[in-house]
């Protein structure tokens, strides 16, 4: 037991609690409608021993499956009254992996398609997305045209806006939500249209993190138009 | 239109996306559909018969003149493109969305069993799906879709020719391989 162990093991990185499941059903050859929930948890259990003493970080993940598999497995033991309308505790589990396995395969048959950019070339490779308009010329905006911008807002932020102190403060997470909002009625807005003229000192500081933010999460590309200057955001 | 062949071909040559026959009609003067399927079906059996170094793909919705997969190497070496492959755990993410979008994260997760997020930013930046939205349950979690891009990677028409997933009789061929 001890040996068989090592053997899997050592090729075998579980990604995932279901990865490890599959793995188990795999290896004993069982049909996944008559899973042998007794073997199974138990060899489920010794896996995360194993994690743990390799010290593995064993995930929340592993231990979530972990309390589903004793729970089917008290399920089962325990005397039924109602014949009829108990179904089978296993279906729990049964559901999960057949949808696992579906998308298990659905994966290994992209992997095994022409993959552009690997197998297949297309005559310009280095393709640059076309989602703006193609009539104006641009550039991408680096993080010192933002800076630049930024300043140029302070700089017109009414003086008395400067000083003002309060505590009605808006969070990043709150501005990003209010910025996808503007983005998803219209697709794309200027830099300066996110900045209104009397807005105060924190609230612009935090627009302005807000869009580095996003622009890091990939919710946005920023472009300068060549001729006006003019930087817009777009939503991807 | 006689030559209306060699004016797609010369359309194709140059266009940086897959060109749709909407496209094409759109610039030829008044082509029949027909006619112009006809072409791009005719131009596709020409490369065929010549066995050239490239061919033609419908992929995304249009028309689009590719290298045959045979002389990827040759071409690795004239452009070294940065390193493309997906790692089986973005496939797996990747394959959840294309089949089930729109789909929110937590929904991801289910079905994988595992955190999803690094992976999820990884395929936006790589641009193979996109953000749709937020879904209007308590917390809006953002919603997920391929993009035009993920068509044009796998080399596919439109979504309805996803490959089929396998139904899960194969988990026991897969096993017996493995004892051997």
């Amino acid at each position: 037991m001890q040996e068989d162990i090592y053997k899997v093991q050592i090729d075998n990185i579980f990604e995932g609690p279901m990865d490890l499941l599959v793995h188990l059903i795999k290896k004993h050859e069982v049909d996944i409608y008559d899973i042998p929930i007794a073997l199974i948890t138990k060899q489920y259990l010794e896996y995360i021993e194993w994690m743990k003493i390799m010290n593995i970080d064993v995930a929340g993940d592993f231990i979530v499956m972990a309390s589903t598999l004793t729970k089917i497995k008290s399920r089962l033991l325990l005397p039924s009254h109602d014949e009829d309308d108990e179904e089978d505790p296993r279906l729990e589990l049964v559901k999960p992996i057949e949808e696992y396995l579906r998308m298990k395969s659905a994966a290994e048959k992209l992997a095994a398609r022409t993959f552009l950019g690997e197998d297949t070339f297309i005559r310009n490779p280095v393709k640059e997305d076309h989602l703006m308009d193609q009539g104006d010329e641009i550039i991408k905006v680096g993080l010192f045209e933002l800076i630049d911008a930024f300043q140029k807002i302070l700089e017109n932020m009414s003086p008395h806006g400067r000083v003002d102190i309060t505590a009605d403060t808006i969070s990043i997470r709150d501005k990003i939500a209010q910025i996808v909002d503007i983005f998803e009625t219209r697709g794309s807005t200027t830099f300066y249209e996110l900045f209104p003229e009397n807005a105060q000192q924190g609230e612009i500081i935090v627009t302005f993190l807000a869009i580095l933010e996003m622009v890091k999460l990939s919710l946005v590309r920023i472009v300068q138009n060549t001729r006006t200057g003019i930087i817009r955001l777009f939503y991807l | 239109m006689e030559d209306i062949k060699n004016i797609i071909e010369s359309l194709l040559l140059v266009t940086e996306e897959p060109l749709t026959i909407d496209r094409i009609k759109s610039i030829l003067i008044e082509p029949e559909r027909k006619e112009v399927q006809n072409a791009l079906t005719e131009l596709a059996a020409d490369y065929e018969a010549r066995q050239g170094g490239f061919l033609l793909r419908e992929v995304a919705g249009g028309y689009q003149i590719r290298t045959r997969p045979e002389y990827r190497e040759w071409i690795k070496r004239l452009i070294q493109p940065k390193p493309l492959r997906l790692s089986k755990a973005a496939l797996e993410t990747l394959a959840i969305i294309a089949y089930k979008q729109p789909i929110i994260r937590s929904d991801i997760e289910h079905i994988r069993g595992v955190n999803c997020g690094g992976i999820l930013r990884m395929l936006l930046e790589r641009k193979l799906i996109r953000i749709l939205g937020r879904k209007e349950i308590p917390g809006r979690p953002i919603i997920y879709a391929t993009t035009k891009q993920f068509l044009e990677t796998f080399e596919l028409k439109d979504l309805k020719d996803l490959p089929t997933p396998e139904e899960i009789a194969t988990l026991g061929d897969e096993s017996s391989e493995n004892m051997e």
